[in-house]
């Protein structure tokens, strides 16, 4: 597998305060790579160094570089738009928008320049299907999205990514606000993405890096403390912080 | 224990004094205006009355048609809104999402500060400025006229649409704009196709009560409009439902003094009626 995103020598700090000190990593295509560690370890903000979602926080400074096909997307040349399509990202919180399931999907789509119904059609049912929600809401693509259970908002949400054809998924703990039958089916959907995707999902839930991941990097006080295959990292852990980390000494 | 009880029943019931206090004033100006309204309708003719185009109230033969007037509150306040809803939902949008924070709070006293201007200076103002601009601009005898009432009432309803409009994008969660931008969507697209129309409702209701503001207005479109009792017409001297009842009422009599009191009347229905949908608006924006 080669790699598709790599960070370099990556520090990042909100104001004074620094979030993240020198991460380096390399992210494989087409696997899932999670990131763990406690409330505040920087796995977050470095997730949205991935699609640049930090520039939006006014007091951010970012130093080091993070490659994507080879190219840092730091650099000024890139467009930030055209990055975040290649780069789709699922929150926290599933956030539709106030709108019928159909126009959530086409939303993205239409951004980018798609106006013909019968393309957007399909697009709005390959995405649907793709993220496993096809046949709960195929007739009800008009309805509000909002009345949705969370849930079914999320793999929304991720269908909603997927409509823009994106080459990579960032996912923020896309489960902590959902029962533990959606986490389920959230994470067999990931299992089934990543055959044509690459995810990366931050995840406060040990056992949910164990049974989806590929990779796993453990995140402390803004370091990056131990990375490496998923089964590995568990089973044997360099390092004593994640040792005690992964066995529930603290965190 | 027994005499808190007795305290806070006292205090409640000087609360419930004072809120009726209110209601009553309203109920107090709603039948008066009714009884008051009425009689010269029935002696005009409602058809009449509402749909004469002559307003002729001191004349030997006098004519009481006030067309003229519904038009022109109609007509100016149609051209207000046409006017200022687009700058100040425009300006609502730059301030709440695209300016800098100093630039935001310099202008957004300078919205207030427009609030707080009494309409009298606006009127004198309009008089002094926008009239004379007016004849010379458009080369007519005298600028006092609809045009120039338009100009005054969209800068005067400004305020209102500015900051109900911001209220209604602001509350506009960050979540919706977040999704857009992370699919691609540059933050101007992301502002008019997620945050706008989330706050349809907010902007909605920052429109009417934009057009509330507008047809209520009095002195300033009085100084403005040249107070002519003409059918509307742009460039000609008009006369407002407000400016009607407000132009006459020291010298009337009669039957004239209750005609005013009607006037005074459909200009309350208009009002109530603009309530009304100004209410429906903000519940959508609650649900």
């Amino acid at each position: 597998m080669s790699d598709i995103m790599t960070a370099k020598d990556l520090n990042l700090w909100y104001d004074k305060t620094q979030a993240l000190k020198n991460v380096n990593i390399t992210i494989p295509e087409k696997s899932i790579t999670a990131f763990i560690g406690p409330s505040g370890c920087g796995k977050s903000t470095f997730l949205k160094t991935l699609n640049r979602m930090n520039d939006l926080i006014p007091t951010v400074k970012i130093t080091g570089e993070v490659c994507y096909n080879g190219q840092n997307i730091y650099d000024s040349i890139v467009d930030v738009n055209e990055l975040r399509r290649e780069i789709g990202m699922v929150f926290q919180k599933p956030n539709p928008f106030p709108m019928s399931i159909y126009d959530n999907i086409a939303y993205g789509p239409r951004t980018h320049g798609i106006k013909s119904k019968v393309k957007l059609d399909e697009i709005v049912e390959q995405s649907l299907r793709d993220a496993a929600i096809w046949d709960e809401v195929k007739d009800r693509l008009k309805k509000n999205a909002l009345g949705m259970s969370g849930g079914q908002q999320q793999r929304l949400c991720i269908a909603r990514a997927l409509a823009v054809k994106p080459k990579i998924l960032l996912m923020d703990e896309p489960t902590s606000a959902l029962d533990p039958i959606s986490t389920s089916r959230i994470e067999e959907l990931a299992i089934e993405l990543k055959k044509s995707y690459t995810i990366v999902i931050v995840t406060h839930n040990m056992q949910q890096a164990v049974r989806i991941s590929d990779n796993t990097a453990f995140f402390l006080l803004g370091e990056l403390i131990e990375y490496g295959e998923t089964e590995k990292l568990f089973s044997q852990p360099v390092d004593k912080r994640t040792e005690d980390y992964i066995t529930g000494r603290f965190g | 224990m027994k005499k808190n009880k007795m305290i806070e029943r006292a205090i409640h019931s000087v609360f419930l004094i004072l809120g009726l206090l209110t209601v009553g004033c309203v109920l107090l100006i709603t039948i008066y205006l009714v009884i008051s309204g009425i009689p010269a309708i029935t002696e005009i003719g409602v058809f009449d009355f509402l749909f004469g185009t002559k307003w002729a109230s001191t004349a030997d033969m006098p004519s009481y048609g006030i067309l003229p007037f519904i038009l022109t509150s109609v007509y100016g306040t149609a051209g207000a809104i046409l006017i200022g809803v687009p700058i100040g939902f425009f300006t609502a949008v730059y301030l709440s999402k695209l300016a800098d924070p100093k630039v935001k709070a310099f202008m957004e006293g300078a919205v207030s500060l427009l609030a707080g201007i009494p309409s009298v200076v606006y009127g004198l103002v309009g008089m002094l400025v926008l009239v004379p601009a007016v004849r010379e601009i458009f080369d007519i005898p005298d600028g006092a006229s609809l045009f120039s009432a338009i100009i005054v009432l969209a800068i005067m309803i400004l305020p209102s649409i500015i900051k109900v409009s911001m209220t209604a994008l602001e509350a506009v969660p960050k979540e919706y704009e977040d999704a857009s931008l992370a699919l691609g969507a540059t933050p101007v697209e992301t502002y008019f196709r997620v945050s706008v129309p989330a706050a349809k409702s907010g902007i909605a209701a920052a429109v009417v009560l934009g057009v509330g503001r507008a047809i209520g207005e009095a002195m300033a479109v009085m100084m403005v409009s040249g107070n002519v009792p003409n059918m509307p017409s742009l460039f000609q001297s008009v006369r407002f439902l407000t400016t009607a009842v407000a132009s006459e009422m020291s010298y009337s009599s009669g039957l004239q003094q209750q005609a005013l009191f009607s006037i005074a009347l459909v200009l309350f229905l208009f009002i109530m009626l603009i309530n009304a949908t100004l209410n429906f608006f903000l519940k959508k924006e609650k649900d």
